[in-house]
Parts: structure tokens; sequence; C-alpha cells
């Protein structure tokens, strides 16, 4: 176990940074997760590396993935309560958000927790919106074995969720983006275990470094991966290992495997990943709200100019984006990667300006 | 959005207890970690404790989240000294 003192110790801090300056072969690398995309932001990590050394955003929020079909659809239920985490009633659909649909009479209930939505499913027709990786996708498919344990046929949700690993394998293997290594998402990895990336070095020959939120987290785990790039051996290193262990969390997977299965999903921008997101076994089909409710999601973002899915496949940096600041703003996002806190452009809006 | 943050256990009944959250009580399922007793400190994310982390990790990492944008003052404080 790390000793977490080392992780605020700005000598330390310094060492690494002088360090990591004398690098000279250009790089990029990408950190899938939303969360690490804040704490570079806030800790100014990219203004401490030298400019060899490229950190880009990756698809790493569930909120900036989701497409707009699925609000639309959303949009269109009648008679039921939709339940959801906060962020996503900003995303906006094809036609508006699920804010701007609350305001003319759509019943919406914003929630922190699965449970709570079981809960309202007392008194109403309930529909809980299943987004979320790996982190999420364990305390929903509890949430969906209590509702059938005590029979509570109001609530259904409506599966959105998706996968890390198998995004990543999509990405590096259809898009044409050079890559040198990955910061890995700390909290999804506390369900996976770090041994669920090993497909990254075998397939790809690209490493990556599984890593907490704090700065000198984040600066070792750049150090771990031009160690690894200079001397050619990709490989997936757990640096967050007094949280996160090589094959995660056994009974939260349990629980998966027995309410949920693999299935294809839609992430907005870039489009249809094979076997990267769950869907409902047939076992449990009375609480598939797409079952329930007949819905199908398209892949269809319309033509607003956004670039998130550049930004999200890591092609360009939001600043890049003609939108950005100018028109897109947290206060009035055009795209999801605006909309989510953890969003690259939300971001880069915040600290990089 | 999928940020997990520690808390201490500070009621456990089963499946279900409650923990210490920056001062706050909050209800919490124990259902991914059976093997958690009052006391011990866990990850947090959307009401389920994903896992047991020791207690000294814990509250460093509070302190950390407490103390946003100390270490990068210091260390803009510790560049101009160098510059300088
Ligand atoms: S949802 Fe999880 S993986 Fe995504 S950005 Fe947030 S912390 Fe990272
Ligand atoms: S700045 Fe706005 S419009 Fe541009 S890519 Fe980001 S979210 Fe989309």
């Amino acid at each position: 176990m790390l000793n977490n003192k080392k992780f605020r110790d700005p000598a330390l801090i310094k060492k690494i940074v002088d360090d990591l300056n004398n690098w000279k072969k250009p790089i990029k690398i990408m950190e899938v997760c939303g969360s690490h995309t804040m704490a570079i932001g806030h800790w100014g990590i990219r203004k401490l590396l030298p400019p060899s050394i490229q950190l880009i955003s990756g698809p790493g929020c569930p909120v900036c993935v989701t497409p707009s079909s699925l609000i639309d659809e959303l949009i269109k239920l009648k008679g039921v309560t939709i339940a959801t985490f906060g962020d996503l009633i900003r995303v906006p659909g094809k036609e508006e958000t699920l804010e701007q649909a609350r305001a003319k009479g759509l019943d919406i209930k914003l929630i922190y927790s699965p449970l709570e939505a079981l809960k309202l499913a007392e008194k109403k027709q309930v529909v809980f919106v299943g987004i979320g990786f790996e982190t999420t996708i364990p305390g929903i498919a509890q949430t969906i074995f209590l509702a059938a344990k005590q029979k509570q046929f109001n609530f259904s949700v409506f599966p959105a969720f998706k996968l890390v690993p198998p995004a990543l394998d999509a990405l590096l293997s259809t898009e044409d983006i050079e890559l040198d290594g990955f910061l890995l998402p700390g909290h999804v990895s506390v369900i996976i275990g770090s041994e669920s990336y090993d497909l990254l070095p075998e397939k790809f020959g690209i490493g990556g470094v599984v890593t907490g939120f704090e700065p000198l987290d984040i600066l070792r785990a750049v150090k771990l991966l031009t160690n690894q790039i200079s001397k050619d051996n990709p490989q997936i290193i757990n640096e967050y290992n007094r949280v996160v262990d090589s094959s995660g969390n056994k009974i939260a997977k349990q629980i998966i495997e027995e309410i949920l299965q693999v299935e294809d999903a839609l992430w907005r921008g870039i489009g249809w990943i094979p076997d990267s997101g769950m869907g409902i076994k047939e076992k449990y089909a009375e609480f598939d709200a797409a079952k329930k409710y007949n819905i199908t999601l398209k892949d269809e973002e319309g033509n607003t100019g956004c670039r998130c899915a550049d930004v999200l496949k890591g092609k360009i940096i939001p600043p890049e984006c003609p939108l950005f600041e100018k028109v897109c703003t947290p206060a009035h996002p055009i795209g999801p990667c605006m909309v989510s806190s953890e969003g690259s452009c939300a971001a880069y809006y915040k600290y990089e300006r | 959005m999928c940020l997990a943050i520690p808390a201490q256990v500070v009621q456990k009944d089963g499946e279900k207890g409650y923990v210490n959250l920056g001062g706050a009580r909050k209800e919490v399922m124990f259902t991914f970690t059976p093997e958690v007793e009052k006391g011990d400190w866990v990850l947090i994310h959307t009401g389920f404790a994903l896992n047991v982390i020791s207690e000294e990790d814990a509250e460093e990492t509070l302190k950390l989240f407490d103390e946003l944008g100390t270490i990068q003052d210091e260390m803009e404080l510790e560049n101009k000294n160098v510059e300088q």
C-alpha cells in the first residue's frame, strides 16, 4: 500500500515535473476518464508538462456519450415519471433538453441513487435512465434485482450503459488515431480490475496506467508511460493499487452477470460500437423500459456544428471547435461535452482558457 | 459522473447501514462489500459501497479533496522562486 502523504509532496512533484521536462519525443496520451480531465485541469498539469507530452481527452463521461435520440425518446414518454442523475437533464436532444421539456410539464425527478427511483415507484410509474460506466452499473443492476424481489412492476430501467474496454478497443480498431498511451479510469477499475485492459498492449501495442485523481497520481502515471515508451515495452500498470486491484469487485461483477448482458451500444458522436454496452436479460424483461415502452435508439446527431465527436475521439481539443466559448458555454451548451462538469469542453472552459 | 467518495461506516445492519460523509449521515448499501465493519472506510457511489479502503488512505484523499488548489499554489510559488 502506498503512503498517501507522498501524493501531496511539492518537492516530489517538482522532481517528476523536472524529469518529465527532459522528455523530447512527441507523444500523445489519452485520459479516458472525465474525472481525470477535471483533475488535470484543476491541478494545471498540462502547463507543467513539456510541449512534447500532449494529454488529450477521450470518451470519458457517460453523460457526454449519451445519444440525442435517447433524450428525444424520453421526452415522448407519457404518464410516467422519469428518474435520472442530474447532469443528463441539460443534454441537448434534437429539439430540446429534458430540462426544457420539464418546463412544459414532463415529469422528471433528479436522484442521487437508483434506490430512490425504486422507492418513487411505490407511488407511480417510474422509468429510471440507466446511464453509466462500470462504476455505476452494479448499483443499478442491484436495484433491478430488488425491484424483481419486491415485484415492483411500476419500476423499469432504460439501459444506456457503456463499457470502457470495448470502447477503447473500437476507438483503436476503427479510427485513425495516433496514441502512445492511456491514463485509465480509477473508479471504473474498482469494479472491473486493472487486468481488463490487457487487450491494449496485447492487441494494439499501447500501454496504460490505471491511476487516481491526485496530482502525483497523474504525474507518476505519465512518468510510468514515458518509461514504457522509451523501452518500447507497452503494458498495463496499476498505479492506483491503494484502491484498485487486478481483478475488481467479484460480488459486483456477479450481480451484473445475473441481471445484464453485453450488447451493442450507441455512443454519441462515435456511433454503434459492438459489445460496448449492456442490456437487461430476458429473465428481467418486465423491468426493461426499452421493451416496456418500445424504445429504440437511432444514430442521428443533428447538424449543430458541434465537434464533440472529434473531441471524444481525441482528434481535436475543445478550443479547436469553432463554437467553443463563442457560442457554446456551460450556461448555453450546444453539445453534450459542454454539459457535464466532467465533459472535455466544460473542463477546458473552466480550466484551460 | 462516476467519481466515488471515501466515507466511514458508522452503522451496519446486514446489507444496509450508514456512513459519515463529510459530517452527514448517509444511508448506504453494503451489497458489494459484505465484509465491512463499523469504523471501516469505503468508497461510496450512488448509494452503494464499491470497496473497502484503508483509513489512512481515505483520510488523506479526503484532505486532498478539501485542499484542492493548495499544491498548485505551492508549486507556482516554488517555480517563481526557481526563476528568481
Ligand atoms: S463517469 Fe467515470 S469514467 Fe466517466 S468521467 Fe466520470 S469518473 Fe470518469
Ligand atoms: S465546444 Fe460545444 S459545440 Fe464545440 S465540441 Fe464542445 S460541446 Fe460541441
